[in-house]
């Protein structure tokens, strides 16, 4: 529709042209659009691979398996395998709790839900050294009993959950409002139990989101750094999560290195928004109205 | 489980509101209420003068400088470029539009550390973009242009936490701005308004809530930033440090109290500012859905 013939105008394309902007705007702010997208987000996803392969692919694959890179992947993946069911239980909870009931102060548990989104990393690792530290709260009782958190794998392991807390809910919550309740009232109505009803109408109904949330869940629980950073007591081989491997070699200036350890998270971040991307796409395309997940940065409610 | 009684005032068929009620609470408590309440327990412990000097140091004066100034500019920047990103994504059509949409959650989805050290990188003397600005550059050398240091200085910290922001406002925008009804535009174009004037005084004016809550959000995360800024940062007290960082660097001199003293402000204000962007929101919303009837 960009050519406009001078001598015949139809008076459909006139209509469109006062609701729209010249070709000279259009190509400048999509023009201006790629620059800034390019040298912000295209340019440094393509330096990252470049610098990983800098050294050629035997020091890639050197980097990647040594043990201390080794060990580091098992406690991202543990911290993620614990914190990841244990939020999508809550999620699924506060959920089915904000979704299918009326209560009084619900407006005020939403706010609380959301609370770990708006708290620095560094401080959601603080806390649980005030806690759990040699000088906190449980402090003394823990060394007595031999117990380590704070500096040990069950810190990091909290902290992952702290940072990661509200992701499956506030994808659910929404959603399950949105839904309401008569599918699950009939259910019952016709003789289903509660756990019937939760698994064969409300699990099939919420699935995607839960999915979303999911994969949401997971990218920040195994990239997360500041949080880990406090809690962690930087022992190679025992408490280093890949972010904070990533940061030792990067510190050592073994820069190839950390961009090869790093190019490893940036291919799940990568493989995260290939899935966010393609759940969106199912659902808009296959189920219309039934289920459009709400961007990250609003909030449930 | 189900309530059935006369006269109660709701029916209540579905089951598992003691069960979800009590789990939701008692998790709630345990990973996010009762570990935060530490910070504020842990700050009472201080005496007044003691408070006042953790808090209002010359250093930590400094940070909150750096850390709001910086935070506040990279906002602002993506409020100019993510509504133009966002009216981009929703009104044209054009190669890789769909590859673009998805790549603006990247700041949300790659590591802090993975864009700290990546930028750190970009924007050093030798690096992709670095190298432009700085003394050796061509067009340096023959203007006599003075040099400019991203990587490791202040503007750097301003760098990665715009990179940080970017999603915000273009994920609070998009949505509004793909509900906009055309026909006020129409309406605004047959009584004579341009094109300038269809934007600035019908179209913003509807947008505006969703950009200032997008702001918001921008910039409530920039302030806690940290991993993406520790390495793009030289992180020098006074200078380049932030506020993350100075309670980092007391943290790892073992000065609990003067950390936590610090934290307690910068949750005071995250918490503030929540409640700021939970206020505009709802007004964001109202304004939405009034400009549909």
């Amino acid at each position: 529709m960009t050519s406009v013939s001078t001598s015949s105008v139809p008076p459909r394309v006139v209509q469109r042209r006062a609701t729209t902007e010249s070709p000279f705007v259009r190509a400048f702010l999509i023009g201006t659009t790629f620059l800034f997208l390019g040298l912000f987000l295209i340019l440094p996803l393509i330096s990252i691979f470049v610098q990983a392969f800098a050294k050629g692919w035997d020091f890639y694959f050197h980097t990647l398996a040594d043990p201390m890179a080794w060990s580091a992947i098992k406690l991202t993946l543990i911290a993620a395998g614990i914190a990841v069911p244990l939020n999508c239980l809550f999620g699924v909870a506060a959920a089915w709790l904000i979704a299918k009931f009326d209560f009084r102060g619900k407006n005020v548990l939403l706010t609380l839900i959301d609370l770990p989104f708006s708290v620095s990393p560094v401080i959601s690792g603080l806390i649980y050294v005030l806690v759990f530290g040699a000088q906190g709260w449980f402090g003394p009782w823990l060394s007595d009993h031999n117990i380590q958190i704070i500096f040990a794998v069950p810190g990091i392991v909290l902290a992952t959950i702290f940072v990661t807390f509200p992701f499956v809910a506030r994808e659910l919550i929404p959603l399950m409002q949105a839904q309401g309740r008569t599918e699950e009232e009939a259910a019952r109505v016709l003789g289903a139990s509660g756990w019937q009803t939760f698994w064969r109408v409300t699990i099939p109904n919420i699935k995607w989101g839960l999915l979303y949330g999911v994969i949401l869940c997971n990218a920040r629980a195994m990239g997360e750094f500041g949080a880990v950073s406090v809690v962690s007591g930087h022992i190679r081989g025992q408490t280093n999560t890949i972010p904070l491997h990533v940061e030792i070699l990067y510190n050592e200036y073994n820069f190839t290195g950390a961009f090869a350890v790093a190019s490893l998270l940036t291919f799940l971040a990568l493989v995260t928004l290939a899935l966010k991307t393609w759940v969106e796409y199912r659902n808009s395309e296959l189920r219309g109205t039934a289920f459009t997940p709400a961007p990250i940065t609003k909030k449930a409610g | 489980m189900a309530t059935r009684q006369l006269g109660a005032k709701k029916l209540r068929v579905l089951p598992g509101f003691r069960l979800t009620l009590g789990y939701t609470l008692l998790y709630l408590s345990l990973i996010v209420l009762i570990p935060l309440a530490a910070v504020f327990w842990k700050t009472s412990t201080l005496s007044w003068p003691q408070f006042c000097h953790a808090v209002a140091s010359p250093v930590a004066l400094a940070s909150y400088r750096l850390t709001f100034g910086a935070s506040f500019l990279a906002a602002l920047v993506n409020a100019v470029f993510g509504l133009i990103v966002a009216w981009v994504l929703v009104r044209y059509k054009f190669f890789g539009k769909r590859l673009v949409d998805a790549l603006v959650d990247l700041p949300f989805a790659l590591p802090t550390a993975v864009a700290g050290i990546t930028l750190a990188t970009l924007y050093a003397e030798n690096g992709w973009i670095g190298q432009f600005f700085s003394s050796s550059s061509h067009w340096h050398v023959y203007f006599h242009l003075p040099a400019i240091k991203i990587s490791f200085t202040r503007l750097g910290v301003f760098v990665a936490l715009t990179f940080i922001g970017l999603p915000f406002i273009v994920r609070t925008v998009q949505p509004v701005l793909e509900d906009l009804d055309s026909e006020l535009e129409e309406a605004a174009a047959s009584l004579g308004a341009n094109r300038w004037q269809i934007f600035w005084r019908v179209i913003f004016p509807m947008l505006s809530p969703a950009l200032l809550t997008g702001f918001a959000l921008a910039f409530a995360r920039a302030l806690g930033e940290y991993g993406s800024v520790v390495f793009i940062s030289s992180n020098i007290p006074m200078k380049t440090q932030i506020t993350p960082l100075l309670i980092m660097t007391k943290l790892e001199e073992f000065d609990y109290a003067g950390a936590t003293a610090i934290a307690a402000v910068m949750l005071v204000v995250s918490f503030v500012l929540l409640l700021a962007i939970n206020l505009l929101q709802w007004w964001n919303s109202r304004h939405h859905a009034a400009s549909l009837s």
